[in-house]
This record gives structure tokens, C-alpha cells and sequence, in this order.
């Protein structure tokens, strides 16, 4: 067995999606000068109710709109509080994540009547796609092929915000809102309709990361298994200093890591010591990353929680 | 007439803001509003853009009475405001902070290219050139002012409000601006400028309307007035002719040594600066901003580095002391930028009082509650300060009283050294005579003032001696009976004294 393979590579992108996904809905928040911190409780959610979703209508995708649905409502509590009550955005965040924590365990019990995960046979998870063309390119076409569908979908809306953040009116509106929202208001532009669109769509986001987190990687849910995942893309929305396709290379260098956490259990090394690397990454990148550009995303970062 | 405000009244609880005030502009015409602090100048200017609703009285509009409930109903109406703190995005360029509101675009997608020509159009036809490409943050302030000016011609404004607009420019800059707003109002836009900056208004406003506390005063053409008589009018008293006493500086309380200070640049940011302040003596340090002059304060008072040479308060080496240390050995300092360094927003006019003098102010440990606020108390009522009560939070106190606040603090705190930084900026004539009446009667007591100024009138009027400072050096030093306006501003250029250096 090697280390660094095809199929490690593979894994990488798959174990990427969920983080993407989060990060980007991270970035937008943080565009609009509200540091979401609750990106973790957010995913969580989408994690569950995309289960939930699977169980009751026996559709996968109802379920992925079903997920995208309540973690939704649920982030517009996170709206609600920091816009509208003009809350500190960090407390607001910190809270949702106990709130999913507490209210996916709970609800795990009152639905399925278990504890602890929930797991069911017949349960049909996300389709894995065959790309036609690419899937016939060696090494290449086995990384990239054989996805399931929100793997492709994150790739494209990472490149998507991009365009929709730096080339689009609406983009510059939103950039502008978070850059300096006193001013924006002074010209007419509707600050709160723009923040409070900013946190729907992050909450899409997460939804979709959840769902691939309970019907792409693996089809059940288990409690807390988004597993700090949502903190990692928080991270990564700082690296990326909030530019999508920074994001985006900042979430792959995570995946990456996750997937090599996972390859390493096969060289016996201890399970928990391998399970560190992630976060072990994390604070190196910290560390190399502390320039003068990221600094200044941090303390708009802090300017923001009010 | 373009615009008639008639009979505005503005009452917030059982203040009012506005008593029955009546302005009107016609077009092409530039109109100043002056008055102190709090007079209701920007209250006035709020509800036209939309900003306030008055709770009577009614504004017509080319004859049309109109109402607007928010900023954008009063752009649609070819109004556009210029705030006295710039409302711009430093990260964003020129061209995009212009644009913005109204961007020119292809189906969805914002068109920069064609944003950046509007602007350049926009800036050759009015005479006011800037680099669209260029951002924001990178640009001086007078740079930024255009840009406001710009944003708001850009919009279709034909009345535009500027609100202080020369408080943070430098002489060159507010020459430039007065001269831009003469044109444009050649060619037919009308301006209404909110300032208490006297000479400026009767240099460049056709009439002139004066507001004391919320009721107008007076209004005439600025040909038929003087500063003497605006200023009464806005104070409501004669205000007091300082008297200066000759000076009599003892020994050196303050010695500068050779200090320099390497910029990250190639140039040094402080370049082998000497000086020193004695007893009973105002230094006053004249320069455009931004030339050395926040460094070398932040030196003397330890909050920066030097990277070589010494400087002495009271004998006592104090390079690289903390700041406690040396504000213990006896230095006081008004901050330049009252915001970031002078108080805490959110905290009361007795807690920002009490910063610096909490040491004395306790017992055991505990603050002593009564005691302070009879000290508090007590500056409110000497220097004026305009505040609700105590516990006011300094936030909602105007720019003036704050200020006026802070001199109260370091005064109070008897020291033989004394830094005052820009101690007038953005005050109005009445905050001015007090404070500089104060920074006098300390000098007469036999302080030692180090005042720095990007106002020439000020550091004319205060000091004994003047010193020059252009790109981290001291450039020149002048006796303030023979130095005049002129000599300083060619050294502030960075011309030469004694060159050939025309005046224009």
C-alpha cells in the first residue's frame, strides 16, 4: 500500500466537499462583515435532516432539499440575532452550534429511538457519477470521476462566487456592504436585505455540506460527526482570506490532510494520534499564514463582532 | 429659488434641535451654515437628505413641496451629501467608490472598464483630476474629498451639501477645494456647506446663514459681514481677545536629542530630529500632516520606537521607558485623533474622565465614585461641556465637547510637560477660546507645551517659537512675533527659506 495513491487523491475530494461547501458559505458571511462562527452547528443540522429527509420520503434528493430547507431556518436564526437584535455575531454563532449539538441528539432519539448513530441498511445514499470522457483519462480520471453530484456542484459554485463576488453589481453591492455599511446605506444600497442574504445563502451551503457529510460519505448519522469539520472550514475562510477560490485551495490543503489521516490508520499508526493532523495542519497553516493581508481579515473579523 | 426649507422644527424628547429654521438657496449659489457645535447645522442638513424626519415644517423644491424618507429619495432628487467623516470603501478603487449605487453594467455583470471612463470623463469635465484606477486607502485625504465630490456630481446632483468639508485637508488641499467648489457652482450646481471655519466661509459662500442652538441668528451675504461679527452671532457673546503675556521660558523641561525613527520606506520616517521645550513656553510644531509629525509625538510619549538618539524629560532619560513611566514623570497629552486615542466610545463622560487619573482617584483599591465625579463635574461646568449628564456615553457627545473633555483630563493633570496635538480640530469658536485660553493660562502658570498643528492661524496665534516639519525633519525654526503665514506654508512645502521660493 502507498501513500500517496489514486484512490487517496480520490478521497480527498470527496472528504473536501463538506468543508468547501462550509467555508464558502463562511466567506460570503464574512463579506458582508458577519463572522459566522456557527458554520459547525449549521452543517450538523443539514447532516441530520438530510437523514431525516432520506427516512420520511425514501428520495435522496428531497432529502438534500429537505436538509438545505432546515438548515436554512436555522440559519436565519443566526440572521435574525446578529442582524436584526444586533447581537454579537460570535456568541450568536457559539450558541447555534450547542442549539445543533443538543437538538440533533435529541431529535435522533425521538425520531429513530436510538442513540448515538442511526443506520439503516436500505438507506439509499447520494449517486456516485461516472463522467464520461474524464473517467477514461488515467490517474486523472480516476480522482475526478465517480463523485457524487454536490462534489462537482461545490467546485462549481466556488468558481461561481468568484465571478458572482468580483465581476457581478450585485457582488460589488455585497462587497460593499460588508467593507463599510454605513456608507453603503448612505447610498441606498439595503444593507440588511444584502446580510440577511448572505446568511440564507450560507445556509444553503451548509445544508448541502451536511447532506454530503450523511448521504455522500458515508449513508447514516452519527451524533457530532461533523467533528469540528465546520471549524476547519471557518479556518479555511480566513486562509482563503474569504476569496472563493482561496477558499477553495485552503479547504483542498484540509481535505487533503483528512484523507491522509485516513490512509495513515492503514500504516498502523495509532487511530487518535492520525485523527490530529487535520487540526495539527490547522495551526501550522496559522502560523505560516499570519501576514500582514490575513491579519487585517482577522481584525475586520473582530471589528464585526460588535 | 431652488430650495426653500420653511419653518423647520426637530425635536428629539423634549429637546429641540431645529426651532422654527428657515433656509433657502437659490441656484448656482453657494450657501455656508455655521454655527457651534450642536447648534443644529447637521441636524438641518440630515433632514433635507432624508436622513430625519422633521416633526414640522415643510421643504418645497422648485416650488414643490417634497419630502424624503431616506437618502435615496433625496439623491433621486438630485440632492447628494458629502459626510463630514468620509462615507468611502478604502479597499475599492476610485472609480468603483464613485460608481457605486449607479454602476454602469453588461446584463449582470458590473462593466469596471466603462467605470473607469465615466470617471475620468466626469473628473476632466469638472476639473478635478484623480487616478480611478487607483484605491481608495492609498490616496490623501484630499484626494478622498474629490472623490466624495465626485461620487455625489456622478449621482446628478445639482444641490450638493458639504458637511465640514475642509476639517481634515491641508492648506494646499482646502485651497484646491475652495476653488473647485467656485467652479462648479460657475457652472451652475448649488452648494450649501456646513463649516466654522469663518474665514473659508467668507472667502468662498455667497450668503451665509448662522444657527445658535437650533434657531438662526442671523443670514446675510457674505460681502456685508466679518468674522467678528459671525462669530458673535454664533456664540452670541463678544468672544474675548486673547492676551498673550511675554513669554518667560525657564529651564529646559523637555530636550530632544538627534532622535530618528527608520521608516519601512526608504526614506526615514523621523531624520535627526533636535528641539526642546522650556518652562513657560509653547513650541508649536507647523507641517502638513503626515510628515513626521504623529512620530516624533508618539516618541516623546513612548508609544513608538526610536531608533536612535535621546530624549529628556525633566533630565531623566525617557527613550524607551514605558508610558506610564513617563506620564508619571510628568507628561500630559492631547491625542490627535480624539477617537482612537482619546477616549472610549462606549464608555461615560465620568469613566473617560477618569482615565489617567484612577491612581489618585482610589482607595484600597476601589475607586472613589463621589470624589470623581465632583472632579468630572467640575470640568463640565469650566470648559462648557455640552452633555446630558455624567454618564453620558462620550459617543453621543459632539466632537467639540469631546474634545473639550479630553483637554479638561490632561490638564487637570498638573504635569511640567504637556503635549497638545491638533487640540482645536473640528472645534468650534467657542471650544477654540476656551481651549486655547486654557493651553495659555498653563503656559503663564510656567508649563511646558509642545503643540502640534496642521492649522497655521492656531500655531501663530499659541506659540513662542515655531518649528517646521516636512518629510521627518525639522526644516526651520522661526520666532512667532516675525513669522508669518506665508513663510510657513513655503517651508511646510518643503520650499527653502531663504530660496527664491515665489509666493503665488
Amino acid at each position: 500500500m502507498e501513500l500517496f495513491d489514486v484512490s487517496l487523491f480520490a478521497s480527498m475530494l470527496r472528504l473536501v466537499t463538506p468543508i468547501l461547501l462550509a467555508a464558502l458559505g463562511g466567506a460570503i458571511c464574512a463579506r458582508v462583515g458577519l463572522f459566522n462562527v456557527g458554520l459547525e452547528g449549521l452543517m450538523l443540522t443539514g447532516a441530520f435532516s438530510a437523514i431525516v429527509g432520506n427516512y420520511y420520503t425514501g428520495n435522496v434528493w428531497l432529502a438534500v432539499i429537505f436538509a438545505v430547507l432546515c438548515t436554512v431556518i436555522f440559519s436565519m436564526l443566526f440572521a435574525y440575532m446578529s442582524i436584526h437584535l444586533k447581537a454579537n455575531v460570535i456568541v450568536v454563532g457559539i450558541s447555534l452550534n450547542f442549539l445543533a449539538a443538543g437538538l440533533t441528539t435529541f431529535m435522533l432519539r425521538v425520531i429513530f429511538d436510538v442513540k448515538g448513530a442511526y443506520y439503516n441498511k436500505d438507506m439509499v445514499g447520494l449517486p456516485k457519477w461516472d463522467i464520461p470522457l474524464l473517467r477514461d483519462i488515467p490517474w486523472l480520471g480516476d480522482v475526478l470521476s465517480g463523485h457524487t453530484p454536490l462534489v462537482y456542484l461545490a467546485i462549481v459554485l466556488a468558481i461561481g462566487l468568484q465571478l458572482f463576488f468580483f465581476k457581478t453589481v450585485t457582488g460589488f453591492r455585497l462587497l460593499a456592504s460588508g467593507e463599510n455599511p454605513t456608507a453603503a446605506r448612505s447610498l441606498g444600497i439595503k444593507v440588511t436585505r444584502i446580510q440577511y442574504g448572505a446568511v440564507l445563502l450560507c445556509g444553503v451551503l451548509c445544508g448541502l455540506a451536511g447532506a454530503q457529510l450523511s448521504l455522500g460519505n458515508v449513508t447514516m448519522f452519527t451524533e457530532g460527526m461533523t467533528a469540528g469539520r465546520g471549524f476547519i472550514a471557518l479556518v479555511a475562510t480566513m486562509l482563503g482570506q474569504s476569496n472563493p477560490l482561496g477558499v477553495a485551495a485552503s479547504s483542498l490543503l484540509f481535505g487533503l490532510m483528512d484523507a491522509l489521516s485516513l490512509r495513515l490508520q492503514g500504516f498502523s499508526l495509532p487511530t487518535h494520534f492520525t485523527m490530529m493532523l487535520p487540526y495539527v495542519v490547522t495551526i501550522v497553516a496559522m502560523l505560516i499564514f499570519k501576514n500582514k493581508s490575513y491579519m487585517q481579515e482577522a481584525r475586520k473579523a473582530n471589528e464585526s463582532s460588535r | 429659488m431652488l430650495l426653500q426649507m420653511d419653518n423647520i422644527t426637530k425635536s428629539y424628547g423634549s429637546v429641540a434641535a431645529n426651532s422654527g429654521v428657515s433656509f433657502n438657496l437659490q441656484k448656482g449659489e453657494i450657501h455656508a451654515l455655521i454655527g457651534e457645535n450642536g447648534a443644529g447645522k447637521t441636524t438641518l442638513m440630515r433632514i433635507l437628505y432624508g436622513m430625519e424626519s422633521p416633526t414640522s415644517g415643510e421643504i418645497r423644491l422648485n416650488g414643490q413641496a417634497v419630502s424624503f424618507d431616506s437618502p435615496a429619495a433625496a439623491i433621486a432628487n438630485k440632492i447628494g451629501m458629502v459626510h463630514q467623516h468620509f462615507m468611502l470603501f478604502p479597499s475599492f478603487t476610485i472609480a468603483e467608490n464613485i460608481v457605486i449605487g449607479r454602476e454602469p453594467s453588461k446584463t449582470v455583470g458590473f462593466d469596471r472598464k466603462k467605470a473607469i471612463a465615466d470617471v475620468d470623463a466626469l473628473s476632466k469635465r469638472y476639473g478635478m483630476p484623480v487616478d480611478p484606477a487607483q484605491k481608495v486607502e492609498e490616496c490623501s485625504l484630499g484626494v478622498q474629498q474629490r472623490v466624495e465630490i465626485l461620487k455625489v456630481l456622478h449621482q446628478g446632483a445639482e444641490i450638493i451639501i458639504l458637511d465640514e468639508p475642509t476639517g481634515v485637508l491641508t492648506p494646499l488641499e482646502v485651497k484646491e477645494l475652495l476653488i473647485a467648489i467656485k467652479e462648479l457652482a460657475r457652472q451652475g450646481k448649488s452648494f450649501i456647506i456646513i463649516s466654522h471655519k469663518l474665514q473659508e466661509i467668507i472667502e468662498v459662500a455667497d450668503r451665509i446663514t448662522v444657527l445658535r442652538d437650533g434657531k438662526v441668528t442671523g443670514s446675510m451675504n457674505a460681502a456685508d459681514t466679518n468674522e467678528d461679527e459671525l462669530s458673535r452671532l454664533m456664540v452670541g457673546r463678544e468672544l474675548v481677545q486673547l492676551t498673550r503675556k511675554t513669554a518667560a521660558p525657564g529651564k529646559p523641561v523637555l530636550e530632544v536629542a538627534d532622535i530618528s525613527i527608520r521608516g519601512n520606506r526608504t526614506k526615514p520616517t523621523l531624520d535627526g530630529i533636535s528641539l526642546h521645550v522650556k518652562e513657560g513656553e509653547i513650541v508649536g510644531i507647523a507641517g502638513i500632516s503626515g510628515n513626521g509629525q504623529s512620530e516624533l509625538i508618539g516618541a516623546i510619549a513612548g508609544l513608538a520606537k526610536i531608533d536612535s538618539g535621546s530624549i529628556k524629560l525633566l533630565g531623566q532619560e525617557t527613550a524607551g521607558a514605558s508610558v506610564r513611566t513617563i506620564r508619571e514623570r510628568g507628561l500630559a497629552h492631547i491625542p490627535e485623533d480624539r477617537y482612537q486615542w482619546g477616549v472610549a466610545k462606549d464608555a461615560t463622560v465620568t469613566e473617560n474622565g477618569l482615565m489617567g487619573h484612577a491612581n489618585k482617584q482610589q482607595k484600597y483599591g476601589l475607586l472613589r465614585g463621589a470624589s470623581i465625579r465632583e472632579m468630572v463635574a467640575e470640568w463640565v461646568k469650566r470648559f462648557g461641556i455640552k452633555t446630558g449628564s455624567l454618564s453620558t456615553k462620550a459617543q453621543y457627545l459632539s466632537g467639540g465637547n469631546l474634545q473639550k473633555l479630553i483637554v479638561a483630563r490632561e490638564l487637570a493633570q498638573l504635569t511640567p510637560f504637556l503635549i497638545a496635538a491638533e487640540p482645536t480640530r473640528g472645534v468650534d469658536v467657542g471650544a477654540m477660546e476656551i481651549i486655547h485660553g486654557e493651553l495659555l493660562k498653563k503656559r503663564d502658570e510656567g508649563g511646558a507645551i509642545l503643540l502640534v498643528s496642521s492649522e497655521l492661524t492656531e500655531i501663530l496665534k499659541l506659540s513662542d517659537r515655531i518649528l517646521v516639519m516636512y518629510e521627518g525633519r525639522i526644516v526651520g525654526e522661526l520666532a512667532s512675533q516675525s513669522a508669518t503665514e506665508e513663510q510657513i506654508s513655503i517651508l511646510m512645502a518643503g520650499g527653502k527659506r531663504h530660496g527664491k521660493a515665489e509666493t503665488t
